[in-house]
């Protein structure tokens, strides 16, 4: 249980994949000029992360490692992240077109999020079991939230900020970014390896 | 090597069948008979049918809370469409609902006398009236679909309706109804 609630913690704050594992930038940069969709984003990357993160561990712990075809698992993970986008679009367009208009036009853009393949990927290089993948992706996906409303608010602010004419538009929101990033390495030192 | 592609490909398949799976058990139907209807009324988007434009008045003929008879910019020849297609009785226009022009019109605004008010802007239901606050109005006459909606709110009555003069744009050929009769 400890070692969950580590994860998480570590996933959200410590190695942030936004921030500190630089994972997930084109959604970060793209969809945050308005806090809506950032939310929106926000929304929908949490769940196919943590969906795609359990799927991914199934198929390589169940397919790829037994016939010890790991070298398959960036070709593979990519279908599973592609199916589960896909087929999360239709049982959500089917079950709650409320629901479908908020996520509208960013579920099939997380298909091409580079933090949801890198999850994937990190899960098998650490090795975690199939609770701790979940827990792995919900974390990264929560991190990933977290950033995006944040980085959403400031750049609402910075769109009524008097800024220098050459760092106007995305040169402000890059240095911000930075700062932001340098602000999230000092939570580095919240988990420490214990005694 | 065998394996990779034997893997792989069942991989894909089994994805495949769920999606196709999905694709059938998710699927979403539109309406299409609200398409249609649709497409046969004239999207004036005036409301003389008590129904807040076009659509949702296809939408209430679809679901059998509204008449055919209601729309009168649509006039006879609509009706006649919308009872060939549900396969209903043609009946004549509501007059409730008002009458058909004999002729197409479209709004123009006596700009001398315009103060400026935007009330009439608020009530186009098709963007087609240009102008500000304080400013004089006039209107884009290739928007406007002569709905009349624009007339009532003028304080100061500078809007009328004038017919579609026939210039080298709209000018059409006739249809040679005329012949055919006579052939007869």
């Amino acid at each position: 249980m400890t070692e969950l609630a580590l994860i998480l913690i570590s996933t959200v704050l410590v190695n942030n994949f936004v921030l500190v594992k630089f994972l997930g930038l084109c959604p970060f940069m793209g969809v945050s000029k308005k806090l809506e969709s950032a939310m929106g984003m926000a929304l929908a990357t949490t769940f196919v992360l943590t969906l795609s993160s359990i799927c991914s561990y199934l198929v390589h712990s169940y397919l790829l490692a037994p016939l010890g075809l790991e070298y398959l698992r960036t070709i593979g993970f990519i279908l599973v992240i592609a199916v589960v986008v896909q087929f999360t679009e239709m049982v959500v367009h089917k079950t709650s077109p409320l629901l479908h208009q908020v996520l509208g036009i960013f579920l099939p853009l997380i298909t091409t999020n580079c933090a949801v393949l890198g999850v994937a990927l990190l899960n098998v290089q650490q090795q975690n079991t199939l609770l701790q993948s979940a827990v792995y992706g919900f974390g990264a996906a929560a991190g990933f939230s977290l950033i995006m409303v944040l980085f959403a608010a400031l750049r609402e602010r910075l769109a009524v900020a008097d800024v220098p004419a050459p760092f106007q538009g995305g040169a402000i929101a890059l240095i911000t970014a930075g700062l932001m990033s340098l602000a999230f390495m000092g939570f580095s030192g919240l988990v420490t390896a214990g005694p | 090597m065998l394996e990779a592609i034997l893997a792989l490909s069942v991989l894909a398949g089994v994805f495949g069948v769920l999606l196709g799976f999905g694709a059938v058990r998710f699927r979403v139907d539109g309406d299409p008979v609200v398409d249609r209807i649709d497409a046969i009324l004239p999207q004036t988007q005036c409301g003389q049918c008590n129904f807040p434009g076009c659509r949702p008045y296809a939408q209430a003929i679809a679901a059998g809370e509204a008449d055919i008879n209601q729309c009168p910019p649509g006039g006879e020849a609509g009706v006649q469409a919308l009872a060939d297609l549900l396969g209903v009785e043609p009946k004549p226009l509501n007059p409730d609902n008002g009458t058909e022009k004999a002729q197409p019109t479209v709004a123009w605004i006596d700009e001398s006398v315009c103060i400026g008010c935007t009330k009439c802007i608020q009530a186009c239901p098709v963007d087609a009236i240009l102008g500000a606050p304080q400013q004089m109005h006039t209107v884009i006459r290739d928007e406007c679909t002569g709905c009349d909606l624009c007339v009532e709110p003028c304080p100061v009555d500078c809007i009328y309706m004038r017919p579609v003069e026939t210039d080298i744009r709209n000018w059409r050929w006739p249809f040679p109804e005329n012949r055919i009769e006579a052939a007869r």
